[in-house]
């Protein structure tokens, strides 16, 4: 059910279609053996390009986040290993493979151990859905959204099970925060999704893809976030993957000044090194679930540029997502609990369903100007009633400093 | 030989028979719980087995009452939880034998 | 093909099932509970109803076996004192096994292969959901309404 022969339907040009083509050849070499092992084959293949795919992103995006870093706060950053310092994962590999594995005398030995697999298994599958490029989905099911928050949702036990496993309260505390946050922005998550399916009329990442292609007016892209829901939406949906990913400004449940590192305290070594891909892996999942969604996928933003890979888009786009993720880490200081649970109840789940309502506008005014202006004035008003509502009038006093004398 | 219905309704009853043990045997409430919900996923098992393997027709049925039997399952399993959360509150245990105060 | 993955399935859940009803820690029983849902979502792929055991890992993984860990965390305290085990139940169960077993051996007509359909797409089932379900759609809404609310009021600290 997985491998499909796009031979039909191929209508980029033979750069487009490179990987396709290769994975063909490939699969040719099996003409004679039996239909499932094509099928198997036809999986490992691409099971092996998404992960490898991934893996080398990872080692480029842990040391391109530190120079980044660096830059934003006026240094350097790793400079020593290679040309810019561009092998410092490899280091940093190196290190972490022969670093001691401790395990705690009283931690609970097999879910301590099984708690790193068990979360980086679900950032992997939900990779799998993804469109990278035109007839390039590794798994290309019906359900393919709900397929990735299905999976995504295992996150959250294997995070109880790291908290648990380790038997620290450190850990214990971790967990539930990032429980507790994970499934309060969950919803949003999801809900913000809503909106694209019932515009599509699918739940297949492929389907929601075809439909942003062209361009409006031949000039603006079809993209959902053109839209005011989708604009809406993308941002909601953005905030939420901050936190589900558990990055900066949300990153409470592993806040190093507070609980030493979360669920994360009692791992070293490899298994720390584990815990770490999952985290970039699940940013990686959704930053491309977003440029699926919102983003166009892979469509190239203007029509003459459509003579560059689809593929290339995508990675474009998704890379623009990591870098906001990074600049918003060096930028941004951490928020506190209550702050991020009042913050996702009371404006990022009734923005969400405003979001649902605002699609419905613009859909029965058959996509037009209308439309567009009747949703912009349903997210407006909701946006701006609930700033209202929700401010809370507090007046902070200008900040003084007082030092000894 | 064929996957035929036979294998998925002994596979279902045997998880049935697991939930049964664990509902009749333990007596921990979220043990209990748990073996309620090992029957209901055999039930909803044998529900989309029927499915498939029944005569086609225009509405999928075995697979909108195991969908709807998944919903209830949730709700279920809510209230479930909380009314184990508030017996334990109130008699600080979870073990069905020690609530006996209605014992006449 | 699809006989192995059938065997290893049916195996990997119904080991995994007795392990949840067997183990003496909770929070391991509950860990294999999930392994079983994720088991029983593995047997819908293999039926052709994806959307089934999409929604089976996204409602029992996501989110009922993370209230059940909730909820051992929260009532920890007293703890597994191991309880003298029930042989009543153990006879009751392999009882109605044997019984069931009998019955499913005896019937002699059940279809033994299954009829082509076409493939359940999520379209169709949406399709349905809003036609001909759509009354225990609605019903549905409200049981999840009410159980939001009832386990909220269940729960909730009494402010003395």
């Amino acid at each position: 059910m997985v491998h499909r022969f796009p031979s039909s339907k191929v209508s980029g040009g033979f750069l487009d279609q490179i990987f396709v083509w290769t994975k063909q050849q490939v699969l040719s070499v099996f003409t004679d053996a039996p239909e499932w092992v094509v099928q198997i084959v036809s999986s490992l293949i691409n099971i092996a390009a998404v992960l490898g795919t991934f893996l080398t992103l990872f080692a480029l995006i842990s040391v391109l986040e530190r120079k980044i870093l660096g830059r934003i706060q006026n240094r350097y950053g790793p400079n020593r290993v290679g040309p810019f310092g561009l092998f410092q994962p490899v280091a940093d590999g190196i290190k972490m493979l022969i670093k001691e594995d401790i395990v705690p005398f009283r931690a609970d030995q097999v879910v301590h151990f099984l708690a790193p697999i068990m979360m980086v298994l679900p950032a992997i599958l939900a990779l799998g859905v993804i469109p990278y490029g035109r007839n390039m989905t590794a798994f290309a099911i019906d359900g393919g959204i709900l397929f990735f928050f299905a999976v995504g949702s295992m996150t959250e036990l294997a995070v109880f099970m790291a908290g648990w496993g380790s038997n620290n309260k450190f850990s214990m505390l971790g967990a539930m925060r990032a429980i507790a946050q994970m499934v309060s922005y969950e919803l949003p998550l999801i809900i913000t999704v809503l909106p694209v399916v019932m515009i599509v009329g699918s739940l297949s990442p492929d389907a929601i893809v075809a439909a942003q292609g062209g361009y409006a007016h031949g000039l603006v892209p079809r993209w959902f976030v053109f839209t005011p829901w989708g604009g809406a939406a993308f941002i909601l949906f953005f905030i939420s993957g901050l936190v589900e990913s558990n990055r900066t400004p949300f990153d409470v449940p592993e806040g190093e000044s507070e609980i030493v590192a979360g669920h994360m305290t009692e791992y070293s070594g490899f298994k720390y090194a584990t815990f770490f891909m999952a985290e970039y892996f699940g940013m990686f999942a959704i930053s491309g679930l977003a440029v699926t969604l919102f983003l166009g996928g892979w469509h190239a933003p203007i029509r003459f540029l459509e003579v560059v890979p689809s593929y290339v888009w995508f990675f474009a786009k998704l890379s623009a997502l990591l870098f906001v993720f990074i600049w918003i880490r060096g930028t941004l200081p951490r928020t506190r609990v209550d702050q991020v649970m009042n913050f996702a109840w009371k404006f990022v789940l009734p923005m969400a369903f405003t979001c649902i309502i605002s699609a419905a506008v613009w859909h029965y005014q058959a996509h037009g100007l209308a439309g567009w202006l009747g949703s912009f004035a349903v997210v407006a008003v909701v946006y701006l009633s609930l700033s209202y509502v929700l401010d809370t009038r507090k007046k902070f006093a200008p900040r003084v400093y007082r030092f000894a004398e | 030989m064929t996957l035929a219905l036979t294998h998925f309704l002994i596979v279902s009853a045997a998880l049935f028979s697991i939930g049964l043990l664990a509902a009749l045997s333990r007596r921990h409430a979220i043990f209990i719980l748990i073996g309620v919900e090992l029957m209901l996923a055999a039930a909803n098992l044998n529900f989309v087995a029927f499915w498939r393997f029944g005569p086609a027709s225009a509405q999928p049925t075995g697979v909108m009452v195991a969908i709807f039997a998944i919903a209830i399952a949730a709700a279920e399993a809510a209230v479930g939880l909380a009314l184990v959360i508030a017996v334990y509150r109130h008699y600080r245990t979870t073990n069905v034998d020690e609530l006996n105060s209605m014992r006449g | 093909m699809s006989h192995a993955a059938f065997i290893a399935i049916a195996v990997l859940t119904l080991a995994a099932a007795l392990a949840a009803a067997s183990l003496s820690k909770l929070i391991h029983a509950a860990l294999c509970l999930a392994l079983v849902f994720i088991g029983v979502a593995a047997f819908y792929f293999l039926l052709g109803a994806e959307f089934v055991g999409l929604v089976q890992v996204f409602v029992y993984v996501g989110a009922v076996a993370v209230l059940i860990v909730f909820t051992i965390l929260l009532t920890r305290r007293e703890s597994e004192r191991p309880a003298p085990f029930k042989w009543g139940g153990a006879i009751v169960a392999v009882a109605v096994f044997v019984s069931l077993l009998w019955t499913i051996l005896k019937t002699s007509t059940l279809p033994a292969v299954a009829p082509a359909v076409t493939p359940l797409t999520v379209k169709h089932i949406g399709d349905s959901l809003m036609t001909a379900y759509v009354w225990p759609l609605q019903c549905v809404g409200l049981i999840l309404t009410a159980a939001l609310i009832g386990s909220l009021v269940l729960v909730i600290e009494e402010k003395p």
